[in-house]
């Protein structure tokens, strides 16, 4: 098995610490992860992706150009990975903001319109957590609890009494994800 | 003690790895993209627990010059930068080589010339293994392709610079430094309490002076000494030379990287494999010592030899020198901060192929 | 043969009024006639004899004419490469605290490449003795301008004399040190007569005992002379040095103690 994911979107929505949630979710579970983001000028403000790869087996090159998954935050990164999934590859978007939808016939597209969600929830900061449950109830490769686990190791402790609504949110994204068909 | 598993960035790994393989000092100053490395000791605040000192110097200059002075007594001292950074150090590290001082020096490479990029690169492969500063010298060059490998190569790079009282150094790039993989740290090692028999650390009656200079002005005594050097480097290069293989046992078009150019050859081999292709890959562990000799017998059975780097063709020098001129060599790279994919190496290895 | 009297005859102890340090070496001195460096070495190694100093002592040599200080007085040293003195000691004193660590290092070395050392490792007051020579040129590579030159005064690269308004002006490194926190105790001596020798020898004992108290950077500038450079006799030379270069440079305490403004060392402890 082995998951190559791009999560890609706009610097403050939490994209870098999906991914290293969905990381350490993976390390819990043995599995062989990386976690490659792009830096620089990108992580202060504007656009922000990370290479996830989640596998049984040791991982060749940790960048990629090709994708199993694309979680998609943004228009600009719509239009720039939807073409890098692979045929029968996943796309999960959030709807908020986008003029362009997906165009491709030959992959799954999924839209979860998760920041919409965080608002209605009143807590805009769970939107990450929404949008990875939504990812988990299509490709549930790894377990919530190690998700929970994974939070716990990349929040401060001072944040662990907020590891409840995040758990909220994920079950929330597993509820409001919906296939698209083109 | 069991050893321990952690998702880390490569940065972080050599912070931590260097407070485990018990450093005595670390000495540097910020650059994009290894700033995680100071930061981490910063945080980790090791003098607490170790006695290891962190300290945040004003220049690259001052802090290779620390180095200087924390090897010159006996001490395990490292430092870290960015390539930029690692220009301005190239006089320190020129002196410790001729002071013959063990230490070890990261370079978390982005892309050059000049103020250049902050992304990855491979471009600063001479001035790692031929000297890099004034004067004849080598310094030893361990170049990981992994987090793990970027924890381990520090104690083994400390190992390697007592050993052979050389400068040795870590030569990593930006995707390495800001990749998170698992990595299983070594267990703590204490710091040594016993001084080297030529460090500087006070002329006890017992013994003469010790003075730690790179300075000779008489012509036939340097020469002595640029003749012990030679001899050291040939001694490790008979003994250090390290590399890994991936499926060269029957490769007909072998690829040479090292580092993150290793990693997306792998999945090259790979990919070349499922269309046919026998392809293998020979990542060079050491940079210096180079593994010419093992590349040079794998050349025997190759029709087609590519060294892929993220630079204008610079390794690319040391695997002709390897094989010779008995079969075609390329270069194959992106350049500036640009990582090279699996899919291009394969295209352009079929390219080759039809004669392109 | 007739017995003659010879040299022998005389090196008698009760003869002696002057004999050489124990901690200085047997190796011949390399400086000019004259030269400000001699009497400073010779000083630096009684400190070092008399406050049983030589199995605790590190010092760092400059480059410039005192490069190879490391052959005359006997206790341990590191060579640094020009300027970078201070660098070298902030990690020999951070690493070796119980040591007694110290530059020394002339006006090009510590004024002009090696300023931003100089500035930052006494503004985190690390705690070490820096002996500052300034003789207001290169000596070692035939007398160029340095950073301290004189305005209107000549060398091989300010043949008409320093024009401040293309050279700028002679830096007084020593008063802005001085101003920094992180020093303790900032002086400015001689050595050029017997009595200035002995004040230079009270400011390196407080100096020493300063840092066995680790109160942070201590910092002794000897205003010196370079006869060869400045093409003199050493006795010219040591006229010229007062009639030009202490009005400039005025000789006396820039920061002691009683008036400092108790800046504890950065120093981990």
């Amino acid at each position: 098995m082995t998951e190559e994911i791009i999560i890609a979107g706009f610097g403050g929505q939490g994209v870098l610490s999906m991914g290293k949630i969905m990381a350490y979710s993976g390390v819990m579970q043995d599995m062989e992860v990386s976690w490659m983001p792009s830096y620089g000028p990108e992580m202060r403000g504007g656009t922000a992706n990370v290479t996830v790869i989640l596998s049984s087996e040791r991982i060749s090159s940790p960048i990629i150009r090709q994708f199993d998954t694309a979680i998609i935050l943004n228009q600009q990164s719509l239009d720039k990975f939807e073409n890098s999934l692979k045929p029968g590859g996943m796309l999960i978007y959030d709807g908020n903001g986008i003029s362009r939808h997906p165009e491709r016939r030959d992959i799954n597209v999924y839209r979860v319109d998760a920041t919409e969600e965080a608002g209605r929830m009143k807590s805009p900061r769970t939107f990450n957590m929404i949008v990875l449950g939504a990812y988990l109830k299509i490709k549930p490769l790894i377990k919530i609890e190690n998700v929970i686990e994974g939070l716990k190791k990349s929040l401060p402790e001072r944040y662990h009494n907020l590891i409840p609504l995040n758990e909220k949110a994920l079950n929330r994204g597993m509820e409001i994800i919906t296939r698209i068909s083109l | 003690m069991e050893r321990e598993l952690r998702l880390m960035k490569g940065n972080e790994a050599v912070a931590e790895a260097a407070i485990r393989a018990g450093a005595d000092g670390y000495f540097g100053y910020p650059i994009t993209p290894q700033s995680e490395i100071l930061e981490y000791l910063m945080e980790a605040n090791p003098y607490q627990t170790t006695g290891m000192v962190v300290l945040q110097a004003e220049s690259e200059v001052a802090a290779i010059n620390m180095v200087y002075g924390g090897a010159a007594c006996g001490k395990k001292v490292l430092t870290t930068s960015s390539s930029p950074g690692i220009s301005l150090m190239q006089e320190g590290i020129s002196y410790i080589a001729g002071a013959e001082l063990p230490c070890l020096v990261v370079n978390v490479v982005r892309g050059g010339p000049g103020l250049g990029t902050i992304q990855p690169a491979q471009s600063d492969y001479f001035q790692a293994v031929k000297g890099g500063g004034h004067g004849d010298y080598h310094l030893i060059v361990l170049a990981p392709s992994s987090v793990q490998e970027m924890a381990d190569f520090v104690g083994l790079g400390f190992d390697l610079a007592f050993k052979y009282r050389n400068p040795v150094m870590i030569l990593s790039d930006g995707a390495i430094g800001q990749m998170m993989e698992k990595v299983w740290l070594s267990p703590y090692r204490e710091r040594s309490k016993t001084v080297p028999d030529w460090a500087t650390t006070g002329k006890l009656p017992s013994r003469q002076r010790n003075i730690i200079t790179s300075l000779e002005l008489n012509p036939e005594r340097q020469e002595e000494f640029n003749r012990k050097l030679i001899n050291k480097y040939n001694e490790i290069k008979e003994k250090e030379v390290r590399y890994e293989e991936f499926q060269c046992e029957d490769a007909e078009y072998l690829f040479v990287a090292y580092g993150t150019s290793a990693r997306v050859c792998q999945k090259s081999v790979q990919i070349a494999r499922n269309e046919g292709l026998k392809a293998g890959l020979l990542r060079p562990v050491t940079l210096f010592p180079f593994p010419s000799e093992r590349i040079g017998t794998l050349s025997g059975r190759a029709k087609i030899i590519l060294s892929v780097e993220m630079s204008s063709g610079q390794m690319l020098e040391d695997v002709l020198l390897s094989v010779n001129g008995e079969v075609p060599v390329y270069h194959f790279g992106r350049m500036g901060g640009i990582v090279t994919t699996p899919e291009e190496v394969v295209d352009f290895l079929k390219l080759k192929i039809m004669g392109g | 043969m007739a017995e003659t009297t010879g040299i022998k005859d005389y090196i008698k102890p009760e003869n002696l009024v002057y004999k050489k340090t124990g901690i200085m070496t047997d190796n011949i001195l390399h400086y000019c006639p004259g030269c400000g460096h001699s009497t400073m070495h010779r000083i630096i190694a009684e400190i070092i004899d008399e406050e049983g100093l030589q199995s605790e002592a590190i010092g760092v040599s400059p480059v410039g004419c005192s490069v190879f200080l490391y052959h005359y007085i006997d206790i341990d040293w590191q060579e640094a490469a020009h300027g970078r003195a201070p660098a070298l000691a902030t990690a020999i004193k951070r690493l070796c605290p119980d040591k007694f660590v110290f530059t020394y290092q002339g006006d090009g070395d510590l004024a002009a490449i090696g300023t931003s050392e100089t500035i930052h490792s006494c503004n985190r007051g690390e705690n070490f003795l820096i002996v500052f020579i300034n003789n207001g040129i290169y000596g070692m590579t035939g007398g160029q301008m340095a950073p301290t030159t004189l305005p209107g005064m000549k060398s091989t690269t300010s043949p008409y004399g320093r024009d401040t308004r293309q050279m700028g002006f002679p830096l007084k490194i020593t008063d802005i040190v001085a101003t920094l926190p992180g020093t303790y105790y900032v002086t400015r001596q001689s050595v050029h007569t017997p009595a200035n020798v002995r004040k230079t020898k009270r400011a390196l004992r407080k100096a020493v005992q300063y840092q066995k108290l680790n109160k942070g950077t201590c910092f002794v500038e000897i205003v010196s002379n370079c006869p060869s450079g400045w093409r003199m006799t050493p006795v010219e030379a040591n006229k010229w040095l007062e009639e030009n270069m202490l009005p400039y440079y005025p000789l006396g305490d820039l920061k002691t103690p009683s008036e400092e403004t108790s800046q504890k060392t950065n120093n981990p402890e």
